[in-house]
């Protein structure tokens, strides 16, 4: 049976440990020719720079080769093709699928199309299981655990994919705290909070943004998205709510460590770049191990 | 005595037996006419007797319908689990109650309901819907696609 990564819960905590270790291997040594002589197809529906990169990255350093397109104006999807047929086509000329797509559930549906392995690179306000498995990776390195862990999560916790995620990956370690802080109109949406309460984990809720961040091990930042909402009154509203600045970090723990998924827009001020709690560049650097770890094990190529 | 009578006679009055066909009672009333609709019973010439807002203890208000020469399959009754999860059908012939079926909502729903989310890819292409059953009551049904969870006041029908 092929192996797809869909959702982050489709992997179990085995396989996410299995990432971190194969992770590990591909910094210390990126350059490993085990994609040699296959092709990925990369098909990003909606444009989106930065997780292309990280992926085309991770495929060429694996010595892979790329077939795809970048935005959807230059696939057939303008033509009317339905996602079915892009995908059925596809899958015969590739041993691997990567693909963004702004509807949700869309990668789980290719996937069931799909006669060889597909990993989501984000389907809409969904999923995005290999932002979170850099994410762990990069909370391992500079942590040096996964467990015992307090985490703070800031910003618009309603919307962002990337905060669920996590929360769902790290609720399988032992005894993480949860502390989040969001306005009112963004907090973490209850069926999270639920999936915590019934494994006994304990979470708190904020509305202000201060010195309780001196308890966290990592403050993960997210950028409150313009596209996710239909109003821009709301938009405006909240955007400039939650902002990390240097004076902030003061009194926090000194292993805490600063994540963020990119692209950020205002919420860290420019004077956290130079502290060595800010972790967002690196964050992004590990990306391409993550993907190379991903890539290899839904392959089985390592 | 003669009083006893007379309420039994309006009792009779109100839920009148039928030659043949299905009995579906205990219908949270304030549902009735979700259930008239899924079961496509507002569209067929057969007749119909329905009760609504009639004392249960159970329910508080049920309905009640009766439907003349109609038997449904399993999958319709599957349909009428999502919101009315404790009705009871009699099948009946010649008057008589010959085969009771107790409604049970299934772990997976398949190709009934609607993913209530605009953005479900399942709402822009052909894909047959499929969800799993997270709660019973009041139902929660989740998107095997885009993982989002439908209530019961946001359930449409396919």
């Amino acid at each position: 049976m092929k192996k797809d990564l869909i959702s982050i819960t489709d992997f179990s905590k085995d396989e996410y440990l299995r990432i971190m270790e194969l992770a590990a291997d591909f910094e210390a040594n990126p350059n490993q020719d085990l994609l040699k002589g296959k092709v990925v197809a990369s098909l990003f529906f909606e444009p989106s720079t930065r997780t292309r990169l990280s992926f085309e990255t991770a495929i060429s350093r694996l010595g892979g080769r790329i077939v795809g397109f970048a935005d959807p104006d230059s696939s057939s999807a303008t033509k009317g093709e339905t996602l079915h047929d892009t995908i059925k086509m596809v899958c015969n000329y590739a041993d691997l699928i990567v693909m963004r797509h702004p509807l949700e559930g869309a990668s789980r549906y290719a996937a069931e199309v799909s006669s060889v392995p597909v990993i989501n690179a984000g389907d809409g306000a969904n999923q995005h299981p290999t932002q979170t498995l850099l994410d762990m990776y990069s909370i391992l390195k500079t942590q040096g655990t996964l467990d015992n862990l307090n985490l703070f999560m800031v910003g618009d916790l309603k919307y962002g994919r990337t905060v669920h995620s996590l929360l769902q990956a790290m609720s399988e370690f032992e005894n993480p705290i949860f502390n989040f802080i969001a306005p009112e109109n963004l907090q973490m949406p209850p069926g999270y909070k639920h999936h915590l309460d019934v494994r006994g984990i304990r979470y708190f809720e904020h509305e202000e943004f201060t010195d309780i961040i001196s308890e966290a091990d990592i403050i993960y930042m997210t950028r409150v998205q313009k596209e996710r909402f239909s109003d821009p009154i709301e938009y405006e509203k909240v955007k400039d709510v939650y902002i990390l600045n240097k004076a902030m970090l003061e009194k926090t723990k000194p292993n805490v460590r600063i994540l963020h998924p990119l692209p950020r827009v205002n919420e860290i001020s420019t004077d956290v770049d130079s502290s060595e709690k800010a972790y967002y560049f690196e964050q992004a650097r590990n990306g391409v191990f993550a993907r190379e770890a991903i890539i290899s094990h839904v392959m089985n190529l390592k | 005595m003669e009083a006893n009578d007379n309420s039994k006679k309006k009792l009779k009055l109100k839920v009148s037996a039928i030659k043949e066909g299905t009995v579906i009672d205990h219908i949270p009333a304030k549902n009735l006419f979700k259930v008239i609709s899924i079961l496509g019973l507002d569209k067929i010439e057969n007749q119909i007797t329905f009760g609504t807002n009639l004392d249960s203890g159970k329910l508080g208000a049920k309905a009640i319908i009766k439907v003349s020469d109609v038997f449904f399959e399993d999958r319709e009754i599957n349909k009428i689990a999502l919101i009315a999860p404790h009705a009871k059908l009699n099948i009946i012939r010649d008057y008589e109650v010959v085969e009771k079926k107790i409604v049970e909502t299934p772990e997976k729903i398949t190709g009934i309901v609607k993913c209530f989310n605009p953005k479900c890819i399942t709402n822009h292409e052909k894909i047959t819907t499929c969800f799993t059953v997270i709660k019973k009551s009041p139902i929660a049904l989740k998107c095997k696609y885009c993982e989002k969870i439908t209530n019961l006041d946001q359930i449409k029908m396919v």
